[in-house]
């Protein structure tokens, strides 16, 4: 599997790639290497080891550099070449879906985008379970060429257990300086911004949609959300009315969260709006249509206004708290 | 550019596993609306030609008009029964052989991805298939001169401003612009204006017909059904006892 490293930080969808790994060697053989590149990155080889890893081929740059996804490509199309896996799994972040087609079609290989499961058949088979149609559809997926590929979403798979008596083999190569040099035609000028916030890891969410009538409104739910210790998040309609940035968005364009508590104000509940929440532990949803499709998917419905409801569970919260 | 059926209102035929034709016509994918527009910006700043290219059944041609009401100046239909079946792989190829057909370009625009196939794959396929550089998830063209683009890309964890040398490729999300509407007078010149259709023997002098179609695909859907989610049963209450009923369950879950 490939590891996503960017900015000095692996990123955590990396730990349930590798477990899913382990569940898939366990039925195929073979098994889990783990490929890493970057600037700094041979002192995560072990992490990625104690997750799961048998083997990490840590592609250590010389100096930092910004991650060019040409050159990622170069290494991986050569690391595949060498050591012919069955099955390479990416995260589908925006980073793992511009470079995983690029390996792919370097490979002339089948790529399958945003699987919410891979198993293997009976046969020997690598099947990939994807939505599409704006998630209104799931589709069974066989792939005829060797690697197989595959992006997955962060919190898709359950992230494994952490081994610390876990042992395996780290390969550390250095990219040399010649290689780093040369853009590519690609030149990574530097940040330009950070992402205001990062909702999928979030405990508790307050979103809101359509049920809103003004940007504004969006306060109350961040009252609500900061006493509960949570975030906003939002519909798709209020991303497209330009309200927040898409950053915040739950649903299947947006982000796939897994709250333990998600709070659903005026928000209808289209499918595409469900795929995005529908494993959060606790749904509660707020709205004034009692015949809204959410209403189904939630283990509490209150039909009412939630210009009523919510301030009233805000005043609430406060009692308790004795503020 | 890809003609998609409008999401809302599709229908699927869930027994044979395909989209029932009848039920949505074929119109500008809406994340390429954003890609048009952006071509056709940059040729009102510096000059040049937008092409529209798409592989797609022939009653896609609405779609392609579409396209050329709303700024390019050449569409391209790529129709032929030897392109059917086609995964990302095979229309990736196919699109990128039309490309290389036309001569030179200076720079591919595509949408994020498409809203009926989701994989956001086909931009960065194209480019590996074309040799050229490519930025995904653009949201933002900063500067375009005849050497070079400059953008602002999501990597995930944050937006990083890349310049990329031309000739490339560039997908560009919803963020990037807001598509103009076509003018009324475009729509009635569109609708005279001439599509050119293309056949895999139109493209026989760049393309290996063993990769086109279902037989160039490395990928195979084995079955495709409705998302219908398992709901929850849920309790279902009104007003304040509503309120009553969330704050039992937020103190229960600790998060009172």
């Amino acid at each position: 599997m490939c590891a996503e490293y960017i900015d000095g930080k692996v990123h955590p969808v990396t730990y349930e790639l590798i477990g899913k790994g382990r569940e898939l060697v366990s039925k195929l053989g073979g098994s889990v290497k783990s490929v890493i590149i970057g600037y700094g990155v041979s002192k995560h080889a072990e992490e990625l080891v104690q997750y799961g890893a048998d083997e990490v081929y840590a592609y250590e740059y010389g100096a930092g550099a910004p991650p060019n996804v040409l050159l990622h490509k170069e290494i991986l199309v050569d690391l595949i070449s060498e050591i012919k896996p069955k099955l390479v799994l990416f995260g589908a972040t925006a980073w793992g879906r511009s470079l995983a087609p690029r390996v792919a079609a370097a490979l002339r290989t089948g790529l399958t985008a945003d699987c919410l499961d891979v198993y293997i058949t009976d046969e020997g088979d690598i099947v990939q379970v994807r939505p599409a149609f704006t998630g209104n559809i799931i589709a069974h997926i066989k792939t005829l060429t060797t690697p197989a590929m595959a992006t997955v979403r962060y919190k898709v798979f359950k992230p494994p257990e952490k081994d610390p008596s876990r042992m395996g083999e780290v390969h550390v190569r250095e990219v040399p300086k010649e290689r780093l040099a040369g853009s590519r035609g690609i030149e990574v000028l530097g940040k330009a911004r950070e992402k205001e916030v990062n909702i999928a890891d979030a405990e508790v969410i307050v979103a809101g949609g359509k049920g809103l009538k003004k940007k504004e409104d969006l306060k109350l739910l961040e009252e609500l959300a900061e006493l509960l210790g949570g975030v906003v998040a939002v519909s798709r309609p209020l991303v497209d009315a330009g309200w927040v940035p898409k950053d915040r968005q739950v649903g299947f364009s947006g982000n796939i969260v897994k709250p333990k508590v998600y709070i659903a104000c005026g928000i209808s509940g289209s499918p595409q709006h469900l795929a995005g929440m529908k494993d959060s532990r606790l749904i509660i949803a707020i709205n004034i249509d009692p015949s809204a499709p959410i209403g189904k998917y939630s283990d509490l419905f209150v039909v009412g206004d939630l210009y009523e409801i919510v301030p009233k569970i805000i005043e609430e919260v406060r009692r308790i708290r004795g503020r | 550019m890809k003609p998609t059926p409008n999401i809302e209102k599709v229908r699927f035929d869930v027994k044979r596993g395909v989209v029932d034709r009848s039920s949505a016509k074929l119109e500008i994918n809406p994340f390429d609306l954003h890609a048009i527009e952006a071509a056709v910006r940059i040729k009102e700043s510096l000059g040049g030609t937008v092409t529209v290219v798409s592989m797609a059944p022939p009653h896609a041609e609405p779609a392609l008009r579409d396209a050329l009401a709303r700024g390019a100046d050449r569409a391209i239909l790529l129709s032929d029964r030897r392109f059917a079946g086609s995964d990302t792989l095979a229309t990736s190829y196919t699109l990128a052989s039309a490309i290389r057909k036309l001569g030179d370009f200076d720079l591919v625009i595509c949408g994020e991805k498409s809203v009926d196939g989701d994989t956001g794959q086909v931009g960065p396929e194209v480019a590996e298939f074309l040799g050229v550089p490519h930025v995904s998830y653009v949201t933002e063209v900063k500067e375009v001169s005849r050497e070079s683009v400059t953008v602002i890309s999501d990597f995930g964890s944050a937006y990083y401003l890349v310049r990329v040398k031309l000739p490339a490729l560039i997908s560009v999300t919803k963020e990037v612009n807001v598509p103009r509407k076509p003018k009324f007078k475009d729509l009635v010149k569109a609708r005279k204006a001439k599509i050119e259709v293309w056949t895999a023997d139109d493209l026989r002098d760049v393309i290996d017909f063993n990769r086109l179609g279902l037989e160039g695909s490395a990928t195979r859907v084995i079955k495709a059904y409705y998302a219908l989610e398992k709901g929850r049963e849920g309790i279902r209450v009104k007003g304040d006892e509503g309120v009553r009923k969330i704050i039992e369950l937020l103190t229960s879950e600790g998060v009172i």
